[in-house]
């Protein structure tokens, strides 16, 4: 067992979660007052001394199925034949439930057709019936993912192949239809809503169960180990933006929230607490009476400094799309952090986008504007940065001013186009401060057509944005 | 010290007949802190009842609960000690003459003259105690450091009069809104136990033990119709205690089965930003 823990927090540790030494004495000291045979009360002990942020309980969760997913009676695995008592129970479960459909029951699950097949696990979904669908699960994994033992394919492939032969699509929209049946006739919008969810939720745990029962079998043929190190994700902060898969993309979102909370909150912070201002009279003297009249306690005002003002340049050309309104939808939920936000966004032309924030409250609303309304082609759509600053500072360069920072963003392949670095050079002597984020690793700079390095010379700094840590850190020294 | 509990299913039963409504992981966590003794912080959205369960175990086992709620600016006069200093200044002039200065001294700093904050308080109680540390994120880094000593050792150091060990290990709950990143020496020294948004059975279950007189179609559809609404893209998703209060309007309405109609004119009370609202009225009658 300790050998067993030992390795699941060597892997925890692997999967970039700090799990500090007092923490596994904690885990071992937990595990001795909890039943083991209880997964769930395990799994809590474990989680509650090792993970303490909640951003990383997906990756514990994760290690842990992979683990300890073979240990518990009810996860045996069963092959093709010879099933034992889970056969049993299937069959007693069926033919339950054919009882009541009129149906002729069946023997095992092996023998059933998919047409009935598909019947019993629409039956199960329309009645929420949890141990059928883990039953069903196992059973729609041995059909039709055609695992062999040793062949070297990710689980994705296995999962897809499943489920391409379910159809869970079209049984979303059997599912509504059957419900609509048993009400006799339609129902209103909002139940219909209500019941989509309900279904879209059973569904979505229908396919956890296949993902999990795919995970289980891996984890038997190849060893926990192994399988650790395939399923080994980066966390959401450290998720590069411009390779994240459309679901990474929504797990950032998600941290993002937070994210800005707390840089809110410290950030305004910071700029109280920065230093102390001249003596506050009044407020001494208000003090001096609990010390007899004698001002022991002098009291300082503390200085309101002035918000930053920050003009955001953006490329939203392909390669680097996901970053820019990342920044940007990370810029906006701050912007009270800051007097005044301005926004630009160029690919080979230049526009503002200022006003699409300001005329709604929600900033995904902005962004999906700006794909759509932004005027930034030019001539072919291909990355110019030279000419979008050229048309920028003909425009708009009169409004920078010393108390203003330009932020700008993109990964400087310019497509051979000639640089106008001249314009960054110009902004830093008008701006407070001019900075560089560069979403691409930083091996990568100055090869083929970026040129990073000709404008960064004239900025106050060029950082390297990859993943949300690095955003975050950059985010807290401008303000 | 004994153990509070015997085992998880305790702490759970206990909490339902104070009608808390825990899930796996609460009941299993609040065990374990007992039997470790260790603190357990305590993180999740607004509204999730995160102080209602320090309450609530307080309650069941029969404990007093003492709270200190934290702010910003809080520091150890407020929070662990302080000297009486106005009663000490008295204690000086009252007998200038008898008394020699090295007796007065001592005298002056003894246990009499100290004012005793809610964590001093909690170690020192001869009765059973459950401690509630509010909203923790609220105060600055610097300050988490005066919790350490008291949440790993249960003790605390004043200069002048030694060390003060607690007499028994009470229950501790550091409750959390995640507005900032906790130190690594505060999370190190306790449990973690995140509480969400409560799955939908458990959520209608909530309803049912906590609304009166409300029927159980009623409730069914509450927490549907949250649920849906939380899976929106809000920037306010109802808590709880929204839901409670909706499902608590519903009832006093006389509603027994919620349309688009009515749902439309009470949603104010589970959602408080007029986008959010506008939202979920287009999602939930257009398509």
């Amino acid at each position: 067992m300790l050998e067993l823990l030992s390795g699941f927090i060597v892997e925890l540790r692997n999967a970039g979660l700090p799990v500090s030494l007092t923490e596994n004495l904690d885990a071992m000291t937990a595990i001795s007052h909890i039943p083991l045979e209880d997964r769930e009360a395990f799994k809590y002990a474990l989680g509650a001394t090792l993970v303490k942020n909640h951003a990383h309980w997906r990756s514990f969760e994760t290690v842990f199925e992979v683990y300890f997913s073979l240990r518990g009676p009810e996860y045996n695995i069963t092959d093709g034949d010879g099933e034992g008592s889970i056969d049993d129970f299937l069959r007693q479960m069926q033919d339950a439930q054919m009882k009541g459909e009129g149906n002729g029951g069946a023997g095992g699950m092996d023998q059933l057709t998919p047409e009935e097949l598909m019947q019993i696990l629409m039956n199960a979904l329309m009645n929420g019936d949890q141990a059928m669908m883990r039953a069903l699960a196992r059973q729609a994994v041995q059909r039709f993912a055609g695992m062999e033992p040793g062949r070297p394919v990710g689980g994705t492939y296995y999962l897809y192949r499943t489920l391409r032969n379910l159809d869970l699509d079209g049984m979303l929209d059997k599912l509504m239809n059957a419900s609509r049946e048993q009400v006799g006739g339609e129902l209103t919008k909002l139940e219909d809503r209500l019941e989509r969810d309900e279904f879209n939720h059973r569904i979505e745990q229908f396919k956890q169960e296949v993902e999990a029962e795919i995970r289980r079998r891996l984890v038997a043929d190849r060893g926990a180990e192994a399988m650790a190190k395939t399923l080994r994700k980066p966390l959401p902060e450290d998720v590069e933006f411009m390779h994240a898969s459309r679901d990474e993309m929504q797990n950032l979102k998600k941290a993002l929230q937070p994210l800005t909370r707390k840089l809110a909150a410290k950030l305004a912070r910071k700029r109280r607490h920065g230093r102390k201002g001249p003596l506050d009279f009044r407020n001494t003297v208000r003090h001096s009476l609990a010390y007899g009249g004698v001002p022991a306690e002098p009291k300082f005002k503390y200085p309101r400094p002035s918000k930053p003002e920050l003009i955001v340049v953006a490329d939203i050309s392909g390669s680097v799309a996901a970053f820019a309104r990342f920044t940007l939808m990370l810029v906006y939920a701050l912007s009270n952090q800051f007097s005044k936000v301005r926004a630009f966004v160029f690919i080979d032309g230049i526009d503002e986008v200022t006003d699409f924030f300001k005329k709604t409250e929600d900033v995904s609303e902005a962004i999906q504007r700006i794909n759509t309304e932004a005027d930034v082609i030019w001539v072919d759509g291909h990355s110019d940065y030279g000419h979008a600053f050229e048309v920028f500072w003909e425009k708009w360069g009169k409004e920078i001013n010393p108390k203003s920072s330009v932020i700008l963003l993109g990964d400087a392949r310019n497509n051979y186009h000639a640089s106008q670095a001249w314009v960054v050079k110009e902004m830093k002597q008008k701006a407070r401060k001019v900075f560089w984020l560069n979403p691409e690793p930083r091996s990568y700079w100055n090869t083929g057509d970026s040129i990073v390095g000709e404008y960064g010379t004239h900025t106050d700094g060029v950082f390297e944005c990859r993943n949300l840590r690095q955003l975050e850190a950059f985010v807290e020294k401008l303000a | 010290m004994a153990p509070r509990f015997d085992s998880v299913q305790q702490v759970r039963d206990g909490l339902k007949s104070v009608n808390y409504l825990a899930d796996d992981g609460i009941a299993g966590v609040a065990f374990l802190a007992d039997r470790l003794g260790k603190p357990i912080l305590v993180e999740g959205p607004a509204g999730t009842g995160k102080t209602q369960l320090a309450k609530s175990i307080a309650e069941m086992t029969g404990a007093r609960l003492i709270r200190l709620q934290c702010y910003e600016g809080l520091d150890e006069s407020k929070a662990l000690y302080e000297w009486n200093y106005k009663k000490q200044l008295l204690r000086i002039q009252a007998d200038k003459s008898s008394d020699s200065w090295s007796e007065i001294h001592d005298d002056i700093f003894g246990s009499e003259f100290l004012l005793t904050r809610p964590l001093l308080e909690a170690i020192t109680a001869e009765d059973p105690v459950v401690l509630l540390i509010d909203e923790v994120d609220r105060v600055e880094v610097e300050t988490e450091a005066l919790l350490l000593e008291i949440l790993s050792e249960y003790q605390v150091s004043i200069p002048e009069l030694g060390t003060i060990t607690a007499k028994q290990v009470p229950m501790v709950f550091l409750t959390s809104n995640n507005t900032r990143e906790l130190s690594e020496a505060l999370k190190r020294r306790c449990l973690f136990l995140h509480v969400d948004y409560p799955q939908m059975d458990r959520e209608k279950e909530i309803v049912l033990t906590k609304v009166e007189g409300i029927t159980d179609m009623l409730a069914d559809q509450v927490a549907r119709i949250v649920r849906s609404i939380r899976q929106l893209d809000l920037k306010k998703s109802p808590s709880v205690s929204e839901t409670l209060d909706w499902a608590r309007t519903l009832v006093l309405l006389g509603i027994d089965h919620i349309d688009a109609e009515q749902a439309k004119e009470t949603l104010h009370i589970l959602l408080k930003y007029q986008t959010d609202i506008a939202k979920a009225v287009k999602e939930l009658s257009v398509d």
